[in-house]
């Protein structure tokens, strides 16, 4: 199985849908001529043309909405932030026009638009732009959020989120496009609200998403060399979540560490310590516990920013104190 | 004014009473008798009345939890009185762990409680274990996952020592007391324990019993002394009532002799009071009654000086009443000397332990026909041992085999009863 970049992942399922289905077509700053800002959109303009990779002023509020509007009448927009810190200016039409449109109407106008860009953290971008904030749009009904950790699920889960009848926001993790994994030649989709276990085990699970994931694998590996198995679960959708496997993994283990790289204070980790503990409640030996981004903005300075991330170590961490070990 | 409610001491052996139920909630309004609540003492299940007027402002020990006697429990007041000065933590307790707070004298603005039985009703079932504490002002904790592998595996939570944080119970302390568990008893191949092991919560009463007990057969000296009656007579006499369809048991009439028996040796109708010994006056005779879970000895008062009949119909309305669960206080303490009777399961001869302070007990085996020898001929008669335990702090031997003497003469001759 060829070995590709998260970035090519993601430029294969859209080459691929764009062929497949006419009706499917790129908008966002520079996505056209620069060929995306983290080239992700490289060849598109070439193949398809301008009619359907459409370069924008920077407007997020405006190309959302018309990702909204071409969407209510039959197109399958898909509307790339450039980073998904811009995406405040078009939360109106994300918000009060992509996720209520289906309700508000009746059921008359679906949204098929997938809105997708780079999340999260990268290197010293400081604080407007190194925000994770897939907790801001979970928190909407009427909105799919998906949060890819590895080159296969990114073009499994982009081609799905394409041929979805609603509105699905698209986090992908800035530093992940130049990771490489496994991805088959052949069209394969990874179906929306199903998540992967990335690690077997059976003394902790660990859930995370993401660039995450990346994180909790590290820990687990750090960990095994102790005696301690953990298993790692990536919800890969993080609405609609798929709790049963979650549920059934902490009733396995009986313990869970939530590794999130948003803020802690009404973070997606904080939806998933409740389901477990409606859940799995009895099956509980400690507390879920949760790895989080510190509490603040940002720090520009490079150490400071590695200490406001989350990081194997404070997941070892975090895994001895629900193990009672430290 | 406000008053604090406490645990009232319902019996002369009650040290902690279980909260069963509230009957009055908080900010329900109180009249002095109305029921309060039913507590659990050692021996029975008896409403708590109030004995003031006011609002129930609130309730300290909530049920389930085992509160020492004398410990504040709730708070009765007027509706928009400051009742923060009244209020303490209160610590329940399984164990009677020392000192207990407050139990004598009662603090100035308490408001008394009387008992009143209870109709022996279903409210016994024992709160789980998790809610209660585990000794004083350490409350129980433990992970949700070892609370259910403990309920599973029968464990009580309350024996562990939690290795989690603030002593948390957690999953490996549970796995590690079935280790030790099953290192005690050989493992079958499947990983199965030999035995399967049942725990039972203790009631109050049998715990009560536990700790009695222990009091006794650990600090008094018992010595045992055994005769053998013959009861050919008694039998016969006893045979001949029972046609007669005359109500008494073998029991009743051993309970008098034993109690007239006593009135001539009072140095068995006595008790250990550290420095002196004290002789009663009046024989109360203990009669021990099995229940299902535990037993209770109540009290026939001055035995010595009531007909065979008398005896008869009061041991049996008080059996009776023992069995429903509702005997009063006075009703089961204040015995002298007690009896205990194993002769109808068919028991031979077995050796009582004394019920402190009593001086003796007296355990009565099955009457049996045996072999006599007589005149160098062997016939068939009828005999049934007796035991005396005696504490020796009180008695010597011989004068429990005078006792024994006495009383043994008197069961072989009929009249001499009364």
């Amino acid at each position: 199985m060829p070995l590709i970049t998260y970035r090519d992942a993601l430029t294969q399922a859209l080459r691929e849908e764009m062929q497949r289905d006419p009706n499917v077509f790129l908008m966002g700053e520079e996505v056209g001529v620069y060929q995306g800002a983290y080239k992700v959109s490289r060849g598109l303009l070439q193949e398809f043309g301008e009619r359907r990779v459409i370069d924008t002023p920077i407007t997020e509020e405006g190309f959302a909405g018309v990702g909204v509007g071409s969407a209510m009448v039959g197109l399958r927009p898909i509307i790339e932030m450039m980073t998904w810190n811009f995406s405040m200016l078009a939360m109106d039409q994300i918000i009060n026009s992509a996720a209520k449109m289906l309700y508000m109407s009746g059921g008359q106008f679906k949204i098929p638009m997938v809105v997708r860009g780079p999340g999260g953290a990268a290197h010293q971008l400081a604080a407007q732009h190194s925000q994770s904030l897939e907790g801001w749009f979970a928190h909407v009904p009427g909105l799919k959020v998906v949060a890819p950790s590895t080159p296969y699920d990114a073009k499994g889960l982009l081609k799905s989120a394409i041929r979805d009848d609603d509105p699905v926001i698209f986090f992908e993790g800035e530093t992940l496009y130049g990771s490489k994994g496994e991805v088959p030649e052949g069209e394969y989709t990874v179906p929306l609200g199903v998540a992967d276990v990335k690690r077997a085990g059976t003394d902790v699970t660990i859930i995370a998403w993401s660039k995450m994931v990346s994180i909790a694998l590290k820990a687990a590996e750090a960990l095994a060399a102790e005696g301690i198995a953990c298993e790692v679960i990536d919800p890969r959708t993080l609405r609609p979540l798929d709790e049963e496997p979650l549920v059934a993994s902490v009733q396995k283990t009986n313990r869970c560490v939530i590794v999130e790289e948003g803020w802690e204070y009404s973070g997606i980790g904080a939806q998933l310590a409740y389901v477990i503990h409606r859940d799995a409640f009895g099956d509980l030996d400690a507390p879920v516990t949760r790895v989080t981004g510190a509490d603040v903005p940002m720090p520009y300075a490079k150490n400071l920013e590695h200490m406001a991330m989350p990081s194997p170590a404070r997941v070892v961490q975090a895994v001895k104190e629900v193990l009672y070990i430290e | 004014m406000a008053s604090r409610v406490v645990m009232p001491k319902l019996s002369d052996t009650m040290e902690e009473g279980t909260i069963l139920r509230w009957i009055k909630q908080e900010g329900d309004k109180v009249e002095t008798g109305q029921t309060l609540a039913e507590v659990e003492t050692d021996k029975a299940t008896v409403e708590m009345e109030a004995y003031t007027n006011g609002v129930l402002r609130k309730v300290i020990a909530q049920a389930g939890a085992t509160i020492k006697v004398g410990a504040i429990i709730a708070v009765i007041g007027a509706p928009d009185e400051d009742i923060s000065a009244l209020i303490e933590p209160v610590a329940p307790t399984r164990e009677a762990p020392p000192p207990p707070p407050a139990a004598s004298p009662r603090p100035a603005g308490v408001a008394p409680t009387r008992p009143v039985t209870l109709p022996a009703t279903a409210l016994r079932a024992a709160p789980p274990a998790a809610a209660r504490d585990a000794g004083p002002g350490r409350s129980l904790r433990a992970s949700p996952l070892a609370l259910r592998m403990a309920a599973e595996a029968g464990i009580d939570l309350a024996s562990l020592q939690g290795t989690g944080p603030q002593g948390r119970v957690i999953k490996r302390d549970i796995e590690a007391a079935l280790a030790q568990a099953s290192g005690a008893e050989p493992a079958l191949p499947g990983g199965q324990p030999a035995v399967e092991v049942r725990e039972i919560e203790l009631s109050s009463m049998r715990r009560t019993i536990a700790r009695r007990l222990v009091q006794s057969k650990a600090p008094v000296p018992h010595f045992y002394l055994t005769v053998d009656v013959a009861m050919d007579r008694l039998w016969e006499a006893y045979r001949a009532l029972r046609d007669e369809n005359y109500p008494i048991s073998l029991n009743d009439v051993i309970i008098k002799a034993a109690a007239s028996a006593l009135k001539r040796h009072p140095e068995m109708n006595a008790s250990f009071a550290g420095d002196h010994v004290k002789q009663y006056g009046r024989v109360h005779i203990g009669v021990a009654v099995a229940l299902e879970d535990g037993l209770i000895t109540p009290v026939i008062r001055d035995a010595d000086s009531k007909s065979i009949d008398e005896i008869a119909a009061e041991a049996r309305t008080l059996a009776d009443r023992a069995r429903n669960r509702r005997l009063q206080p006075h009703e089961y303490t204040g015995a002298t000397f007690s009896i205990s009777n194993l002769g109808m399961m068919g028991i031979e001869e077995f050796s009582a332990i004394i019920n402190p302070p009593e001086a003796g007990i007296l355990a009565v085996g099955a009457v049996r026909e045996a072999p006599v020898v007589e005149n160098g001929q062997v016939r068939v008669g009828r005999r049934m041992k007796l035991t005396l335990s005696v504490d020796h702090r009180v008695a010597d031997g011989a004068q429990g085999a005078r006792f024994l003497a006495t009383l043994r003469r008197m069961l072989e001759n009929p009249l001499l009863v009364g």
